[in-house]
Formats: C-alpha cells, sequence, structure tokens
C-alpha cells in the first residue's frame, strides 16, 4: 500500500514537468541506441571475421607430417644409453603421407561424443596445363557432403553447384584465380599434370572464391574418389581428417590426445590461428568500452536533471515530510524517478536499437573477398539487450541514488521557516 | 481531570550560527484535549521554534516532549514521521500544497500514507472534510488553480484528514487578507466548538487571539503568560 502510493507520487511528480522526463529518458534511449548498434555490429564484424577463419578450418586436423622420426636407431641402443648423441643430417625416411588405418581412425571419430563432424581430405599437388605452360596447383580431395556441413563449402562456390562433384565423374571445382589464368568456364574440360606425370582430363563443374586470392590461384576440389583416381591410390587413401569438435576450446587437449592415441600429428585451431583470437576479443573490449561510457554519459544527465528537479520541488519535500512521509520514504520516491526514467529509456533504446541494427543489417556490402556477404553483417544476440537494459537500470539507479538521498535528508523546518 | 494531550518539560534550545543564542528557555506547559490554545508573542520571541519542535520536525532540543503521553526522545527519524502523520495536523503561514495533484488528492495523500482506510474510504472522508469547509465544488481542480483563501482551507483539510489529536496551525492567517482571514478563523472555531478539535496557533494577531480558549504569551524565549 505505502509502496503503490510512493509510486503514484513519483509518477506524478515525472509527469508534472514531462518535458524534463523526456529530455532525461531520451538521453537514456540514445545511449541504449547506440549502445545496441555498436555492439551488434561490431560482434557481427568480429562473427564475420572469425567465420572467415573458423568456417573453414578444421578444430583439430590429423595428418601426417614429413619429418624424421623423433626414436632414432641410436636412441635405442642400450650400448649408447649414458652417452651424448651427435648425429647430423638426419632425413626422413621413405614415409607415406597417407594416414595409415584410417578406416580405424574415422570409425573411433564417428563414436565420439565430443566430435561433431569429420571430414576426411586429400591434398594433392598437381599442375594445371595451360597449352605449354603448367601452372603449379594443389588439388583438395574433399568428401563433398561433410565438408559442406561442417566447412560451408557451398557457400564458396560462386557458380556452378557444388554436389556436381558427386554427381558428374571426373569433375572438378577450380579456384576463380586459376579459372582466370585457364580461360576455363563451366562446362569446360582442363587437362592436369599429376605429380607422377600423368595427364588427366577433369571436367570444370564450378568456380570457388575463398576471399583469398592467392588462395584462389592455386586451390581447386575434387571428390575424393577423382581425387584417388588421378594419384593412382585406393580408395582408402586419405592424408588429412578434419574434425569439429562441439566445444572448440577443448580442441588443443583433445588434438593432444588424438596424436597419442592413433600415433600420427594433430593440429589445434589455436595453435594453428592465435592471432584471430586476441584480435576479436581487443573488438570486443572496446565496443563494450565505448557502450558503457555511453551509459554514463546519461547516467550524469539522469543525476543533473534529478538534482535540478530536486531544488524545485523542496518545497513539496518540505511538506511531504511535514505530513508525515519520512526520510526513507522520500529516498524511495526520487529513486523510483530515476529508475522509471531508465527503465522505460532503455526500454525504448532497445527498440531503437533493434531497429537501427536491422537497418545497418539492410545496407549493402560487397566486397570481393567475401562472395557470401551482401550486407554488413550484424549480430542479433539477445545478451547485448540483456546487458544494455541492466546498465541503464544500474547507472541510472546510482544516478538516482545520491539526489534522492540528498532530497531525505532536507530539513522541512529550514524550507518552511525559509519562506 | 481532561486529558492532555501534549505535554512540554523544561525545553531549551539555542541556535549555534554564528554565535550561541539561547532561544527558548525552560518551555514548560500542557495542552487538554478540546482547548483551543493560542501562542503569540513578538517576531523574534521563539514562539514558531517551539511549534517546530512541538511539531516534532525540529529534535534539536534539550527537554522533552510528551505527545498523547509517548515521549519523542528516543525515537528514530521514521517513527516521528508516523505520529506527525497520524497524531498532528499542520496549517502553515504559506499553504503548500502539492501543485502536482489535485484538490482531492492534497488532502487525501497523509491519509493514504496512514493506510487505515481504502483507497476509496479515504477518497469519501477527504469530500467529507472538504464538505466542512465548504470548497468541496474545487475537489478536482489542481491546486494551483485555487485563491489563497481557498488553498488555506484545502491546507486545514489535509491536517484533518487523519483525526489528528492536534492541529497545529503556524500564523495560518497571516497571509491571508482580513476577510479570507476571518473565514479561517471561524474555520477553527468551528472545529473547536462542533467536533472538540484540540488546536494551537501561534499568531500574532491579538484579535484572533483573544477568542480562543487559552492564551500562552512568549516573551524573549520564555512564557510569560499561561
Amino acid at each position: 500500500m505505502n509502496f503503490k502510493l510512493l509510486l503514484t507520487i513519483a509518477k506524478s511528480l515525472l509527469l508534472a514537468r514531462w518535458r524534463q522526463t523526456l529530455v532525461a529518458a531520451i538521453g537514456v534511449t540514445f545511449s541504449i541506441t547506440m549502445f545496441i548498434t555498436l555492439l551488434s555490429f561490431m560482434s557481427g564484424l568480429n562473427d564475420l571475421l572469425d567465420g572467415l577463419i573458423l568456417n573453414r578450418t578444421a578444430h583439430i586436423k590429423l595428418f601426417n607430417e614429413i619429418k624424421a622420426t623423433k626414436d632414432q636407431p641410436i636412441d635405442l641402443s642400450d650400448k649408447f644409453k649414458s652417452s651424448y648423441h651427435f648425429i647430423h643430417s638426419i632425413k626422413p625416411s621413405n614415409a607415406r603421407q597417407e594416414i595409415y588405418n584410417n578406416g580405424a581412425i574415422l570409425k573411433a571419430l564417428h563414436s565420439d561424443k565430443r566430435v561433431k563432424g569429420i571430414a576426411p581430405k586429400i591434398i594433392a599437388q598437381v599442375f594445371y596445363n595451360v597449352g605449354a605452360i603448367d601452372i603449379t596447383g594443389v588439388i583438395n580431395g574433399i568428401d563433398v557432403e561433410a565438408e559442406n556441413k561442417l566447412f560451408f563449402f557451398n557457400d564458396y562456390v560462386t557458380a556452378g553447384n557444388y554436389i556436381d562433384l558427386l554427381n558428374v565423374p571426373n569433375s572438378i571445382i577450380l579456384g576463380k584465380g586459376a579459372a582466370e589464368k585457364m580461360l576455363a568456364n563451366i562446362g569446360d574440360v582442363i587437362q592436369i599434370t599429376t605429380p607422377k606425370g600423368d595427364r588427366i582430363q577433369l571436367k570444370v563443374v564450378g568456380f570457388f572464391q575463398s576471399g583469398l586470392v592467392e588462395l584462389d590461384k592455386v586451390q581447386s576440389y575434387c571428390s575424393l574418389t577423382t581425387t584417388q583416381k588421378l594419384l593412382g591410390k585406393s580408395s582408402n587413401y586419405i592424408t588429412d581428417i578434419q574434425v569439429k569438435l562441439n566445444d572448440m576450446t577443448t580442441a588443443p587437449v583433445l588434438a593432444k590426445e588424438y596424436a597419442n592415441t592413433f600415433g600420427i600429428d594433430a593440429e589445434d585451431i589455436q595453435t594453428a590461428n592465435s592471432q584471430f583470437e586476441t584480435g576479436s576479443s581487443i573488438r570486443t573490449l572496446i565496443s563494450y568500452a565505448v557502450g558503457i561510457t555511453l551509459l554514463i554519459v546519461a547516467g550524469f544527465g539522469i543525476y543533473n536533471i534529478l538534482n535540478m528537479m530536486i531544488y524545485e520541488k523542496m518545497d513539496s519535500i518540505a511538506i511531504l515530510k511535514a505530513t508525515g512521509f519520512s526520510g526513507k520514504d522520500v529516498n524511495t520516491i526520487f529513486v523510483v524517478i530515476a529508475l522509471s526514467i531508465g527503465f522505460f529509456g532503455g526500454l525504448v533504446g532497445l527498440l531503437f536499437g533493434f531497429g537501427l541494427s536491422s537497418l545497418i543489417d539492410q545496407i549493402p556490402f560487397n566486397t570481393a573477398s567475401l562472395p557470401t556477404i551482401k550486407t554488413y553483417p550484424i549480430n542479433y544476440n539477445p545478451k547485448f539487450y540483456t546487458i544494455g537494459i541492466t546498465f541503464s537500470l544500474i547507472t541510472t539507479y546510482f544516478a538516482g541514488l545520491f539526489p534522492a538521498r540528498k532530497a531525505s535528508k532536507i530539513d522541512p523546518v529550514v524550507i518552511i521557516r525559509g519562506k | 481531570m481532561s486529558q492532555i494531550v501534549l505535554q512540554a518539560k523544561g525545553i531549551n534550545k539555542s541556535f549555534h550560527d554564528p554565535i550561541t543564542i539561547q532561544i527558548l528557555k525552560d518551555i514548560n506547559f500542557t495542552v487538554n484535549k478540546g482547548e483551543f490554545v493560542s501562542v503569540i508573542g513578538k517576531s523574534g520571541c521563539g514562539k514558531s521554534t517551539l511549534l517546530y519542535i512541538l511539531s516534532t520536525m525540529d529534535t534539536d532540543f534539550q527537554g522533552e516532549l510528551l505527545i498523547d503521553g509517548e515521549s519523542t526522545k528516543n525515537k528514530k527519524e521514521g517513527q516521528l514521521a508516523l505520529v506527525r502523520n497520524e497524531k498532528i495536523g499542520f496549517v502553515f503561514q504559506f499553504h503548500y500544497l502539492l501543485n502536482e495533484f489535485s484538490v482531492l488528492r492534497n488532502v487525501m495523500l497523509p491519509g493514504l500514507k496512514l493506510g487505515k482506510y481504502s483507497e476509496e474510504e479515504v477518497e469519501h472522508r477527504a469530500m467529507q472534510k472538504l464538505k466542512i469547509l465548504g470548497i468541496e465544488n474545487e475537489a478536482l481542480k489542481m491546486a494551483n488553480q485555487l485563491s489563497g483563501g481557498q488553498k488555506q482551507r484545502v491546507a486545514i483539510a489535509r491536517a484533518l484528514i487523519n483525526d489528528p489529536l492536534i492541529i497545529m496551525g503556524d500564523e495560518p492567517t497571516g497571509n491571508l487578507d482580513k476577510k479570507n482571514g476571518k473565514i479561517v478563523f471561524d474555520i477553527f472555531q468551528e472545529l473547536a466548538q462542533e467536533f472538540k478539535q484540540t488546536l494551537l496557533i501561534v499568531t500574532h494577531d491579538n484579535e484572533f487571539a483573544n477568542s480562543t480558549d487559552r492564551i500562552i504569551e512568549m516573551e524573549d524565549g520564555r512564557i510569560v503568560k499561561l
């Protein structure tokens, strides 16, 4: 009952000076709007940049590195156990790039609950034949469906249909740059030379554009079977296993585990791309700092307006106290005033922020390096909205607290006798 | 013997700024239920200061104040606010209405604060009080649309809303012209006679004082005549 009464008093005081209230609320609205827009935009951009790497990079890559074995024969000999070994110019033995026993590894990974999906891959060095000239290139033999599911392969196929890799025998999706060099169009047949010197003809079914021009001049994609065929290998030949995990942060630990279990090399995404995480966390930090600064500035605005209001309402406060309202009641009234400015200003700010960010979402943004992006990226994370309204309430609460305490300490006798 | 509503026991008060001046010296008196008491004295003799101490708004004094037999000494600010709300009605020299509210709402506020009756009942009672004071037609106007005399009557209605033990007035007619002053005085008279309302009014209007039950005369911080 008492609180309800205080609420109605606060409401009347607010509405009696609605212009002033409006100005204060607009301050909050503006800062929340900018906070939401800024964070949505920045975080959208972050996600985009992260996605450039994350979408196409396996969380863990399993492969066979060509290197000298760690356990050299001399290490195994008992005779020289207590000696220090000086051996120079060790060369790797005739090791194959192929992952041994990959059927069992794939099966083990499939049944691992922590793994979201796996995509086997073959990397083959080839030459693209353009008339008399050979251009070096790399053909990625991929499991087309798995690659599309895990690494959004289709997003980067700018012409043609990715599934034709499976449907058309001996087909290839050329990197955009490589295609331009070869003057190849969809439907054309190109010729490549394998490392072993075999010449093979492949049909172009699409173009691929990764966003990295250098990469597109070299890379092309074939299905696993086509690649195995052109390398003259059996159908269980693969050189890489790309693993995507449910939780990316566990990658370094799991990479070690897999390396031990399967006896092959494993590289996690954090090690391979340590720079990108630093960049995105600093960008996030900056956008939060700017957003919170905006809110604090709005808080000072509310503080000023409430202070002014209290000077104007001295008489009213005195009379409320004289007729039996305690200092605590007066305090509550002014805190309620501040909070309602924060709440309604913030709520409208959330709406405007959503509106403004959807507007930005419509602005065309075309860049050659990002074929899938047509407009500015926006992240509509509800987290930003929660933070926005929480912060607007917190800042307005503190902005209201000090004037409210001042109001609660007003001595009615001084005001009434001062007249 | 009639019931004592208000008792002052050895009240002393000094102002310390800029130099210490004792403004009230050993004030002792009582007000009985149903009495219409006026306090008179020259300007600066301390009568208003005394009134604010008696109203519990000023707590910075020595001595003891009993309202309805209860000492105010060890009560906290919030408890004193409750005492003011329930037992004391106050009428100031200036009307001091809240301009943000309608007349009716102004009268209702202390009643709502007390929370003894439901909102509908408080509204009904507020209308009754306004009727006693003859301004029920103004109930829905905003407070700042009234004339000075009307405002003062609204202030009296507000003082009455919780049926207080005592109504205190600080020169309630001081800011009004003769005609309105007379109306307000007649209202006090009516309250005292018909409703047996206890009243303690500070005034420097001797004519006003002479028609009350009892006059307390003050001079230089002392009571010279009870």
